[in-house]
């Protein structure tokens, strides 16, 4: 696009007019939406929490029952995070490597917790993890109680936070050069010393990406969560719920406390899965 | 599997392929893991719903809450969406084909609403024009309603919905380049004309794709527009908001039936989806083929 290339001595000092219309207009809009929808509203939400001062914010973010429900939020979210790192791995590789029936369908419905409303998901999973229902039938005898549960609440987690691991490592695995696997062999590796010491470790970052993503999504979650959660105070409250119950009690000022620690520690994590993305471009480009 | 499980003249299978039954125990364990995990949720839905029988699933849209809250479940979309799909081509426009200082930054803040929970993005319009808000009592002086009433509902749905077409359109347009429309305004077209003619065939796929996600999302949405909607039966609830009411009143067959419409959505976008990923894959950006 510069015009550094111009041979003419006489025209180099001028610039070249842009050829493409438009940049006023869009670039406007694009800002002025921004901020009326976006950026207005969340500076709201931090003035309203500069106003209570930091030692109120302070008050209500050391009060158990805040400190009950953001442990919660935050242990079920890496909880299954994690669970998800690892079969959302193994997910994206049986989607690439093997080809069997049903692989396609199986691909396709990788993508359903993107598509299916939270609250669907979370009275489908509730009736399913309920002492009667298809699944809590059995694992109720067995002592295992998954839904008014913490585990209930991973469950649900598990299921909005999958496709993001998939969906993270599969563009890479599909990227991935056979030949490095071949070289371990021909060098002597095992089929098991090869996935140890060449596929995962060039997996990694795609899936330490893909964790931190639903592991982002999951911490907020709230829909799929309600209804299997049983919601009791210390116990299964998740701290999105908190926040819709001080609103609904009119404390606004406990309601923003949490909504603005639960912000700031997103923002962090933001900034970490900036980060880990540009780790994961450097290990594929520079590998 | 024909072709890759075959072993060799040799009777060896290849270096870089694990032993058929490692294979076959990998292959039914992930089937096993997203069949229990993500299948049997969607089967559960339609079960549930149709359990008393087609009479009693059809009795639930009957009830006149039931079709208010599909009513206002497509007003919020068709309005929602679009304001989201002007926004998302102007950012596509902008982004893509310039190059300006802090472009970073801005992907970083359209990306934004993607990491805030549903709750706190209904709870910012809360503070902003709810009773206790900034905007509180000048709207009240003016007796404009927001929250608790349908614009609330839409601004909050716009919030939560506000990346999905702008994320899908960004990858492309700056995948397309410039070339054609610098051809078009060569050619003597006018700016809109080359927007119209060149641009919009040229993404028209990855739009929809964008629209279909953005459109499910805003349907679906739940959190945010719970904390902005005040429940108001008849008025103010959407077809999830009115799926929580059924559930809480054990209203079980109806909460399904409801349920069961937003379900047949999601799998009615994941039709269209993987049909356009199969047809259209090269007109879609390379982050969403591979998807």
């Amino acid at each position: 696009m510069a015009a550094q290339a111009l041979p003419t001595a006489g025209l180099a000092a001028t610039r070249q007019p842009r050829v493409i219309p438009g940049l006023g207009l869009s670039l406007g809009f694009t800002l002025f939406y921004l901020a009326l929808v976006v950026l207005i509203p969340l500076a709201g939400l931090f003035l309203h929490a500069g106003r209570l001062g930091p030692s109120e914010i302070w008050r209500i973010a050391t009060d158990a029952r805040v400190v009950a429900s953001l442990r919660l939020s935050f242990g079920t979210a890496i909880g299954a995070a994690l669970f998800n790192l690892v079969m959302g791995t193994l997910t994206a590789w049986v989607l690439v490597r093997y080809e069997f029936p049903g692989r396609r369908l199986l691909d396709a419905i990788v993508d359903l917790p993107f598509a299916l409303p939270t609250a669907v998901a979370g009275i489908a999973l509730t009736s399913l993890y309920a002492p009667n229902g298809w699944l809590g039938q059995y694992l109720d005898p067995l002592g295992i109680k998954v839904a008014y549960t913490p585990l209930g609440i991973v469950i649900a987690l598990v299921f909005v936070g999958l496709p993001f691991v998939v969906r993270t490592v599969q563009p890479v695995l599909q990227d991935l050069d056979l030949e490095v696997e071949e070289a371990a062999a021909t060098l002597g590796a095992t089929r098991t010393q090869a996935i140890v010491k060449v596929v995962v470790p060039s997996l990694l970052p795609a899936a330490v990406t893909g964790m931190a993503l639903a592991f982002a999504r999951a911490v907020g979650e709230y829909g799929s969560v309600i209804f299997i959660a049983g919601n009791l105070p210390y116990v299964s409250e998740i701290a999105p719920l908190l926040i819709r119950i001080q609103l609904e009690e009119y404390n606004y000022a406990g309601a923003t406390a949490i909504a603005a620690i639960m912000l700031v520690i997103s923002f962090a994590l933001l900034l970490v899965i900036n980060l880990l993305q540009a780790w994961s471009r450097r290990r594929i480009t520079g590998g | 599997m024909a072709q890759t499980i075959q072993p060799t003249e040799t009777g060896f299978r290849r270096p870089t392929e694990e032993s058929s039954l490692a294979r076959f125990l990998i292959i039914g364990l992930t089937a096993l893991f997203l069949l229990t995990f993500l299948v049997l949720p969607l089967v559960v839905v339609f079960t549930e719903a149709l359990g008393q029988g087609l009479s009693a699933y059809l009795a639930a849209f009957a009830d006149e809450d039931a079709q208010a809250a599909i009513r206002l479940t497509l007003l919020v979309a068709a309005i929602a969406v679009p304001a989201n799909l002007v926004f998302g081509v102007a950012a596509a426009w902008a982004i893509a084909k310039f190059e300006f200082k802090g472009k970073s930054v801005l992907l970083t803040l359209i990306d934004l609403p993607f990491s805030i929970s549903p709750v706190i993005s209904g709870l910012v319009f809360v503070l902003l024009f709810g009773a206790e808000g900034w905007l509180g009592p000048f709207l009240q002086a003016h007796n404009i309603e927001i929250i608790f009433a349908l614009p609330g509902i839409v601004l909050a749905t716009i919030f939560v919905t506000f990346p999905f077409i702008a994320r899908e359109l960004i990858p492309l347009m700056m995948e397309q380049g410039t070339e054609d429309e610098e051809a078009a305004l060569s050619l003597g077209a006018s700016g809109w004309q080359t927007f119209w003619r060149i641009t919009l065939p040229n993404i028209r796929w990855g739009l929809l794709y964008g629209v279909l996600l953005c459109n499910a999302r805003a349907m679906g949405e739940f959190g945010a527009v719970s904390v902005v909607s005040g429940h108001i039966r008849g008025l103010t609830n959407t077809m999830p908001l009115h799926v929580e009411i059924l559930y809480n009143e054990y209203n079980l067959v109806a909460a399904f039936a409801v349920a069961s419409l937003l379900a047949l959505l999601a799998l009615v976008t994941l039709l269209i989806k993987t049909v356009l990923e199969v047809r259209y894959g090269d007109e879609l950006a390379a982050s969403v083929r591979r998807h």
